[in-house]
C-alpha cells in the first residue's frame, strides 16, 4: 500500500520526464510524435547557436552568483549559529530568510525598481544584462547558503571550536582547521542549490535582465510561446544525462573516499 | 571588531539587495502613474526648498475598487491552496514509502524525488504542453486505444494547471514531510501497537498527528510560492485565469503600469505575510 504510492508519486514525477527524453530520438517535426529514430534534434540543437550563447550566459550567471552566494551565504550562516546576540540581529535574520519566502514576482520587481532608483542615483549598474541578473541570484542564492551552513553549525554545536580554542589555537587556526572542515559539505551542497536555483530562474530573470542578457530560461520561455520544436526534447535529455553523470560522478567521489576512511 | 569585519558583507549585500528594494517597492506603489521612463512621478521629490510629498493611494484605490483584481487575488489563494493540498496528499504515501524501504535505498529514492527537477523547470512545462494538447502524445494515445474520436481539450485547462503545478512543486512537499516522519520515534507506534491497535488505528492516532508540522511545513512551502506563480499559469492554465502573478507580470510588462504592479506585489505580501510568519515558526522550532 505505501509503496503503492510512492511508486504512483514517482511515476508521476518521471513519466513526462521519460517521454521528453525518449521523444528526443524520434524523426519527426512535430513534439511526442513517433517518426523512426533519428539524432537530427541533437544536431539542430548543435547548431541553434541563439540558445548555446543563452545557454552559456546562463552557465556563466549560475557559477559567478553560486560562488558569491557561498561566501556572503556562508558567512551569513556561520554569524547566525555562532557569534550570539549582536546588534541588528533580528533584523539580519529577518532579511537573509525574507529571499527564500518572498514570491518570485515580488523579488523581481523590488531588484528592477532597485536598479533603476540606483541608475538614476548614482549610475551604476549602467543598463540592465547579466549583472544585475548575477546580483539578483546572488541574493536569493545566499539566503539559501545561509539556512544551510546554520543548520549544519547548530546541529554539530561548539564542542570541537571549544577544545582546539582550550588547546591553544588562535581564532583563524580554529575557524581553518575546525569550522571550515565542519561546514564544507553544507558549503558545497550550498553552492549546488545555489547554482541550480539561478540556472532555472525565469522570472527574477525577466524582470531584471535587458535585451543584452537573454538567459537560457528567458529564450525556453520564448521559444515555448511561439512554438514546440522537438528541440527541447534534445535539450532536455542532454541536461538529464549531465546532471545524472555529475550525480554518479558525486556518489562515487563520495563512496571511495567511505571506503578510504573505513 | 573582528566579527564586525565579517558580518560587514552579508548584512550590507542584504541591506542594499533585499530592505532597500522591498521599501523602493512600498515607495513606488504610492507613486502616481506617468509617460516617461521609469513611468511613475516619484512620491518623494526635492523642490528647491525640501522633501514633498507628491504620494497618492491611487493604485490601491483602483485595486480595492476593480473586482477583476479582487477575483485574481481569490482564484490565487484557490489555486494555491488547492496545489499544497494535492501535493501534500500525494506527497505523504511518498514520504512514508521512502522512510519505510531499507535504509540503504532512502537516500537513491530521495535523489529519484529531486532528478526531475535537474532537468530544469521550462522543459518539463514544455513537456507537459506536448502531451496535453489536442494533436499531443496524450490524445494520440487515447484514440489509438479507440476511447475517444475527437481529441479531449486538456491544454489550457484546469488539468492542465493543476498537473503542472502539483508536478513542480511535489518535491518541496516530500522533503519536510520526509525529515520530521524521520525524527519520529519508531517505538511510538510500535507501543501503540503492543497495546493493541491495529497498525491503521496505531498510524491514524500516533504517526499521523505527530507528523502534523512536518505537513503543515510542507504545504506552506508550495502555498506561499504557488500564490504568486506565474509561468504554470501563463503557459498551461486556461486563459481566462488571470491569477495574481500573471495580473502583475501583464500590468508591468504590457500596460507598463509601474505603480498598478508594485501596489499588487505588496497586496500579495501583505496576503501571504501571515504563511510565511506561520512557516517561519515551524522552521525556527527544534
Amino acid at each position: 500500500m505505501r509503496r503503492a504510492g510512492l511508486a504512483l508519486g514517482l511515476a508521476f514525477l518521471w513519466a513526462p520526464v521519460i517521454l521528453l527524453v525518449a521523444y528526443a530520438f524520434s524523426a519527426d517535426r512535430i513534439p511526442f510524435q513517433w517518426g523512426g529514430f533519428s539524432l537530427r534534434w541533437f544536431r539542430a540543437l548543435a547548431e541553434n547557436e541563439r540558445l548555446l550563447e543563452a545557454a552559456l550566459l546562463s552557465l556563466r550567471i549560475a557559477a559567478g552568483a553560486a560562488t558569491l552566494a557561498t561566501l556572503l551565504g556562508g558567512l551569513a550562516g556561520w554569524a547566525l549559529a555562532r557569534f550570539g546576540p549582536f546588534r541588528g540581529r533580528a533584523l539580519f535574520g529577518v532579511l537573509v530568510g525574507s529571499p527564500l519566502v518572498l514570491p518570485e514576482v515580488v523579488t523581481g520587481l523590488s531588484l528592477l525598481l532597485l536598479f533603476v532608483a540606483l541608475q538614476g542615483a548614482v549610475g551604476w549598474p549602467a543598463g540592465r544584462g547579466a549583472l544585475t541578473v548575477l546580483l539578483a541570484h546572488t541574493t536569493i542564492g545566499m539566503a539559501y547558503v545561509a539556512v544551510v551552513v546554520q543548520a549544519r553549525l547548530a546541529e554539530q554545536g561548539r564542542l570541537l571550536e571549544e577544545a582546539a580554542a582550550d588547546l591553544g589555537a588562535r581564532p583563524f587556526t580554529v575557524f581553518r582547521t575546525v569550522t571550515l572542515p565542519l561546514i564544507a559539505p553544507a558549503l558545497l551542497a550550498g553552492w549546488l542549490l545555489a547554482f541550480t536555483l539561478s540556472l532555472d530562474d525565469l522570472v527574477v530573470a525577466s524582470f531584471v535582465s535587458g535585451p543584452a542578457g537573454t538567459t537560457l530560461p528567458m529564450y525556453l520561455f520564448g521559444q515555448i510561446r511561439l512554438g514546440l520544436t522537438p528541440e527541447i526534447n534534445a535539450l532536455g535529455a542532454v541536461i538529464l544525462a549531465l546532471a545524472g553523470s555529475a550525480l554518479a560522478l558525486v556518489g562515487w567521489v563520495l563512496r571511495r573516499a567511505a571506503r578510504r576512511m573505513g | 571588531m573582528r566579527r564586525l569585519l565579517l558580518l560587514a558583507p552579508p548584512f550590507l549585500w542584504l541591506l542594499a539587495f533585499v530592505a532597500a528594494p522591498v521599501a523602493i517597492l512600498l515607495a513606488i506603489a504610492l507613486a502616481e502613474p506617468a509617460m516617461g521612463v521609469p513611468p511613475f512621478t516619484p512620491p518623494l521629490a526635492w523642490d528647491g526648498e525640501g522633501p514633498r510629498w507628491r504620494g497618492t493611494l491611487l493604485s490601491f484605490a483602483i485595486l480595492a475598487e476593480d473586482r477583476f483584481y479582487l477575483d485574481a487575488f481569490l482564484r490565487s489563494l484557490r489555486v494555491a491552496f488547492l496545489s499544497a493540498l494535492l501535493c501534500l496528499l500525494l506527497a505523504y504515501p511518498m514520504a512514508l514509502g521512502i522512510l519505510r524501504a531499507r535504509p540503504s535505498r532512502r537516500l537513491p529514492l530521495l535523489l529519484l524525488v529531486l532528478l526531475p527537477f535537474w532537468t530544469g523547470f521550462l522543459l518539463r512545462i514544455g513537456a507537459w504542453i506536448g502531451l496535453l494538447r489536442d494533436e499531443g502524445w496524450l490524445n494520440g494515445v487515447l484514440r489509438g486505444l479507440g476511447l475517444i474520436e475527437a481529441p479531449v481539450p486538456m491544454l489550457y485547462t484546469d488539468l492542465a494547471l493543476y498537473l503542472g503545478m502539483v508536478h513542480s512543486y511535489l518535491p518541496f512537499a516530500v522533503l519536510p514531510l520526509y525529515a520530521a516522519l524521520s525524527r519520529l520515534d519508531p517505538a511510538l507506534e510500535e507501543a501503540a501497537a503492543d497495546l493493541g491497535a491495529r497498525p491503521a488505528v496505531a498510524f491514524l492516532t500516533v504517526t499521523l498527528p505527530l507528523s502534523f508540522p512536518g505537513a503543515l511545513a510542507g504545504f506552506l512551502l508550495v502555498f506561499i510560492p504557488a500564490a504568486g506563480e506565474f509561468v504554470i499559469p501563463e503557459l498551461l492554465g486556461p486563459p481566462e485565469a488571470q491569477l495574481v502573478g500573471r495580473v502583475l507580470w501583464t500590468e508591468f510588462f504590457q500596460n507598463r503600469d509601474w505603480p498598478l504592479a508594485a501596489a499588487l506585489a505588496v497586496a500579495l505580501l501583505a496576503l501571504l505575510v501571515l504563511p510565511i510568519r506561520l512557516f517561519q515558526r515551524l522552521e525556527a522550532r527544534p
